[in-house]
């Protein structure tokens, strides 16, 4: 089936009993079956919601697309959300394009955690296209964590391009975890605007196998006075996988404060390449940067060998470490 | 009887020696130590025996239980049951206590962590749930480092400078382990400059220049520590490398 004819698949209405045997695999992909009555979740298969189920202060409304879904999102003023809201993004088949278009708004002192579980467990030519925009207004906070599960093939093409702004006084943070499965290809663009007082934290911890190509560009605008502004990635590279990491972060109030701090540990015939830049244009900011690039780390390995693990154990040993959250 | 024997071994780095000649043997069931000036040898001489990088091409042979060790692997002697303490204990981004103290132990057990952190002074609820990385301070490294050689239950230990970095308050931990691991029936080698671990110790080495001066009962090395300094071979003929060695050697004796 090529691209297009499961595009068109997408857009035929599924049955009540397709629907639930859909999201009866999906759910059991990312070792989920079940949530309780007061937490907020919404499934999404292709361009389908299959299901969804929302709690009080939290608005979503979605849009189907010819090869996805249009999704808004609304935590209102003063609103704390007791639980995470789930979100599984996801396709079954082994080919075709998911494109998820997001608009969210966390109102006015308004306080949400959103756990996004992207899985396509048996992708040989999948395409997951993300366009986010991430309004946090004053005072409000999000905390974004979005694991992927792939299968082993790696036939994925992952495309997150996210914009945030965080207003002032508030909090984002934003964490993405691809550890199992082949990455396949990744090309991952996050960007903030950081207001006063305002802190943006971003993480991406990816292990990349075989012929994996990732590319993370990370960048935060320091605008406004004692913003701050943590850009980590950790990378675990083995095979022939290559990355490529730009960590920015532009200091331009007084009192803003950011750090990026990369770490990559490169086997096999991988490769890796980091490019942190900071920029610090007021003399009362300040801006750190760490980046760290190589084999595993020689002391490391050998206290574990010395309790007896084999150079292998003992490297995966660092390796999940690494990418532990 | 002997668990390990150390056979004529010299150890050469930039075509000095630093391990020279050097014979011991290593009664089971004992605690040693090895004791000298700074750059005696007596890192080189713990590095040696566990087969670390940089410390397998050496002349002479090591036998564990009447084996040689030579030829195997820093994972291989440890599966024999050979350990290390290291001196400066390594962080670990993101590892676990629990999972780093368990990484050696035949027995994958909550219960075996909280024994093993007790034995050390750290309490199991503060510590279980922290990672091995830089918010834990040097002696607190160096004690979860030894709680996981406690929970390996190894057959030979080499602490290299086992109170090194550990709070005057938190030694008496490292000494209780030293005792603990004896009564299990493990043999410890002590590498040290410090009479308060020796007195931890049956017998003790000295070695200057890597080579041995000197051996024998506690009562009697003390004495290096006494200033009442073991005539050195190498003192007043020292080879190049052994000359500063040599004079650290009378420096610490005149202490």
């Amino acid at each position: 089936m090529n691209q297009l004819d499961n595009t068109a698949a997408q857009t035929q209405e599924l049955s009540a009993d397709e629907k639930e045997a859909l999201l009866a695999e999906l759910l059991a992909s990312i070792n989920q079956h079940k949530f309780a009555p007061d937490v907020a979740h919404i499934e999404i298969h292709g361009n389908q919601v299959l299901n969804k189920n929302l709690v009080e202060g939290l608005i979503v409304e979605s849009e189907t697309i010819e090869d996805g879904v249009k999704v808004h999102i609304r935590v209102q003023k003063g609103v704390t959300l007791k639980n995470p809201v789930n979100f599984c993004f996801g396709l079954i088949p082994d080919n075709g394009v998911q494109r998820i278009i997001t608009e969210t708004v966390i109102e006015e002192g308004a306080h949400a955690r959103f756990i996004a579980n992207c899985t396509f467990p048996n992708a040989v030519n999948v395409q997951h296209l993300m366009n986010a925009v991430i309004t946090v207004e004053k005072g409000a906070s999000l905390a974004y964590f979005e694991r992927h599960v792939h299968g082993p093939c790696g036939g994925v093409t992952i495309v997150p391009v996210t914009r945030v702004i965080a207003r002032e006084d508030s909090r984002f943070s934003t964490e993405f975890e691809l550890i199992k499965g082949a990455a396949g290809v990744i090309e991952l663009d996050y960007e903030a605007e950081v207001e006063k007082n305002a802190t943006v934290d971003m993480k991406t911890r990816i292990f990349g196998r075989a012929s994996d190509r990732i590319h993370i560009r990370e960048a935060a605008h320091l605008a406004g006075e004692g913003a701050t502004g943590v850009l980590t990635s950790h990378i675990a590279l083995k095979n022939a996988a290559s990355a490529n990491i730009e960590n920015e972060i532009v200091a331009d109030a007084p009192h803003a404060r950011g750090h990026v701090d990369c770490k990559e540990i490169v086997q096999d015939e991988a490769s890796a390449r980091a490019i942190p830049i900071v920029q610090v244009n007021n003399h009362l900011a300040h801006v750190t940067h760490e980046a760290a690039i190589g084999s595993v780390d020689s002391k490391q390995l050998e206290t574990l060998l010395s309790r007896g693990l084999t150079e292998d154990q003992a490297t995966d040993l660092i390796i999940e470490g690494l990418l532990a959250d | 009887m002997n668990l390990l024997e150390i056979r004529s071994i010299s150890l050469f780095k930039e075509g000095r020696p630093i391990l020279n000649n050097l014979s011991m043997d290593i009664w089971d069931g004992h605690v040693h130590a090895i004791i000298g000036p700074n750059g005696a040898g007596k890192s080189t001489l713990a590095n040696t025996i566990m087969g670390l990088s940089g410390y397998r091409d050496f002349e002479g042979d090591i036998l564990f239980e009447g084996e040689s060790i030579k030829a195997l692997s820093v994972d291989e002697r440890a599966r024999k049951g050979i350990t290390l303490l290291f001196q400066e204990p390594a962080r670990f981004e993101g590892l676990g206590v629990s999972q780093f103290i368990l990484a050696g132990a035949k027995e994958k057990s909550r219960a075996l962590v909280e024994e093993a952190l007790k034995k050390v002074g750290l309490a199991p609820e503060r510590y279980m749930k922290r990672v091995v990385d830089k918010t834990l301070s040097g002696g607190e490294r160096k004690r979860i480092e030894l709680a996981s050689i406690y929970a390996m239950k190894p057959r030979l230990v080499l602490m290299d400078e086992p109170d090194s970095g550990v709070d005057i308050d938190s030694v008496k931990y490292i000494f209780a382990v030293i005792k603990e691991l004896r009564h299990m029936g493990s043999t410890v080698i002590l590498i040290t400059h410090s009479p308060e671990v020796l007195k931890h110790a049956d017998h003790a080495f000295l070695i200057c220049a890597g080579t041995l001066v000197d051996k024998g009962e506690m009562s009697r090395m003390f004495d290096y520590f006494n200033g009442k300094c073991i005539p050195c071979a190498h003192v007043g003929q020292p080879s190049p490398s052994a000359q500063q060695t040599g004079s650290a050697l009378q420096t610490l004796a005149l202490q």
